[in-house]
């Protein structure tokens, strides 16, 4: 997905004289084209991330589309209050790439894994939160979303699904359909939700959008007894209050799987911590059938 | 249209912020650049060829307002409406709100880095007149992203901005030597008197600079 986007941004930059490339260190290779085709337009700040964030308000300000790009937890965490107040508050746009997601970096520790970033983010009104699946859908949503005047989130992940989805800003799509459950999963996490929930009698629902998230799917594909399960790659609960929004009018049970909000001290790779937090298709589908009853 | 009728167009305010002291500290520097320095078009206040102003430490904006009224950017009569319910000007400007306003500030240690970008997009777009100034307190400067900033911009080269330092001694922990300190990042550093405007008004004039230059406006201790 890393490579995906920076292809796709390098790309809009060459055709798009309004794009601007802010980087804080992190991910120049990538970027590399960018900086030879217009270094007047792609600027390496150093390790600065609040000043990147600021950096790109004042490209928006001057007209251009900013671009900018580092681990999540430098991005969501460090430079939150940039993102707040010189993007949000500013009425200004620009695509913010966050790499590392959750526990991508999975022997570095809370330093470097932000399981938080998605519900932050969505604490700032009018920001755009994606959280693609696939290589090709982070193409689709860059492209969809660079210059549409939105500021805009885009979480990637080191793992993926094994097909991209037609997603879309605020879209979701139903891919299986039964009365048992309504199973929302969000980017890097349907495959596993599918495996999980394979032979159950249960609907399976896929978003790449968690800000805006699609009720009004949600809301249809919930039967007379609604039960509802989201499953996140960031804390648990954090897509609670879009699912109670949606079911305002209609008793249902919410079951959130999702990364727990606790500090974990184990390493291994991001599948390791998979199984250890639960977040594998076996642990998936334990959790999936004691809802279920 | 003089200073004084600013300070008369102050008194128009309305709200605590009224007798916020440090609206006056900046009212010479921002008289001189208001009425001196930048070129802005009061009819057009995003006419593509003006110079940018940032309030960074956005404390005190009535002296700004007062200013900003004073050339038209918009009707005197909003003076008096400043901090109640249903008006533009609250205690920190907001550009969504008020013409001329650039950014909206309040936070310390914000618009240095974004001053930084607007220079950054004045160049990418081959824009050589405009200029941005950016208007910091001494204690402001305490703040790490302000240092980011001041870092970046003589790394940059970006001789299109200006650092307005209003040093009113105010900060709690030593901020002076700026020569030395400011100096040896790369900023070409220049001291004034803050209430002399013809100190300031040369020391605004940077010409061809290629780095950028900080001016220290020194504002007597107690005097906010």
């Amino acid at each position: 997905m890393r490579r995906q986007a920076a292809a796709t941004v390098v790309d809009l930059f060459r055709d798009d004289a309004r794009v601007a490339v802010v980087l804080a260190e992190i991910s120049v290779p990538y970027f590399a084209e960018a900086f030879r085709h217009d270094p007047q337009r792609a600027v390496n700040v150093g390790i600065m991330e609040p000043a990147m964030v600021g950096v790109a308000a004042g490209f928006a300000m001057e007209g251009f589309h900013p671009v900018a790009s580092t681990m999540a937890s430098f991005m969501a965490e460090r430079a939150y209050e940039q993102l707040k107040l010189d993007i949000g508050y500013q009425g200004l746009g620009g695509t913010f790439i966050a790499t590392g997601g959750a526990y991508d970096y999975s022997t570095e520790g809370a330093t470097h894994q932000a399981p938080a970033d998605i519900a932050l983010i969505g604490g700032i009104p009018g920001f755009q939160v994606l959280v693609p699946g696939h290589p090709r859908e982070v193409d689709s949503l860059v492209r969809a979303t660079y210059a549409n005047g939105a500021p805009t989130y885009i979480r990637l992940s080191a793992q993926h699904n094994a097909d991209a989805h037609p997603v879309g800003v605020g879209a979701a799509e139903v891919l299986r359909r039964g009365p048992a459950a309504t199973v929302v999963a969000v980017g890097p996490m349907l495959d596993r939700t599918l495996a999980a929930t394979d032979g159950l009698d249960v609907s399976v629902v896929y978003t790449a959008s968690v800000e805006p998230f699609d009720a009004e799917v949600v809301a249809a594909t919930v039967g007379d007894d609604p039960v509802v399960i989201t499953v996140e790659p960031c804390y648990e609960g954090t897509l609670a209050r879009h699912v109670a929004a949606a079911l305002t009018h209609v008793p249902h049970r919410h079951l959130s799987i999702g990364v727990p909000r606790r500090f974990w001290r184990s390493y291994g790779e991001p599948l390791d911590l998979d199984a250890g937090l639960g977040l594998d298709a076996p642990g998936i589908r334990d959790r999936v059938l004691a809802a279920l009853g | 249209m003089t200073i004084e009728d600013v300070r008369e167009l102050m008194t128009l305010a309305t709200g605590d912020e009224k007798h916020d002291e440090s609206s006056t500290s900046t009212l010479d520097a921002l008289w001189v650049l208001y009425d001196r320095v930048l070129r802005t078009d009061p009819s057009d206040p995003l006419w593509e060829g003006r110079d940018r102003f940032v309030l960074s430490k956005g404390h005190g904006p009535v002296a700004l307002y007062a200013i900003l009224a004073a050339k038209g950017f918009f009707p005197r009569e909003w003076l008096g409406t400043s901090m109640r319910p249903g008006t533009r000007l609250g205690s920190h400007p907001d550009r969504r709100l008020v013409p001329g306003i650039e950014a909206s500030t309040g936070s310390l240690g914000h618009g240095l880095p974004m001053a930084v970008g607007m220079a950054l997009g004045l160049r990418a777009k081959g824009l050589d007149g405009p200029r941005v100034v950016v208007l910091v307190g001494d204690a402001e400067l305490n703040e790490g992203t302000s240092w980011e900033g001041v870092m970046l911009a003589p790394h940059l080269g970006l001789g299109n901005l200006t650092m307005l330092v209003i040093d009113n001694h105010s900060s709690s922990i030593e901020m002076g030597h700026w020569r030395d300190r400011l100096g040896s990042f790369g900023w070409n550093v220049r001291l004034v008197d803050g209430h002399d405007h013809g100190q300031l008004t040369a020391a605004f004039d940077v010409g061809d600079a290629a780095v950028p230059v900080a001016v220290i406006a020194d504002i007597p201790a107690g005097e906010w």
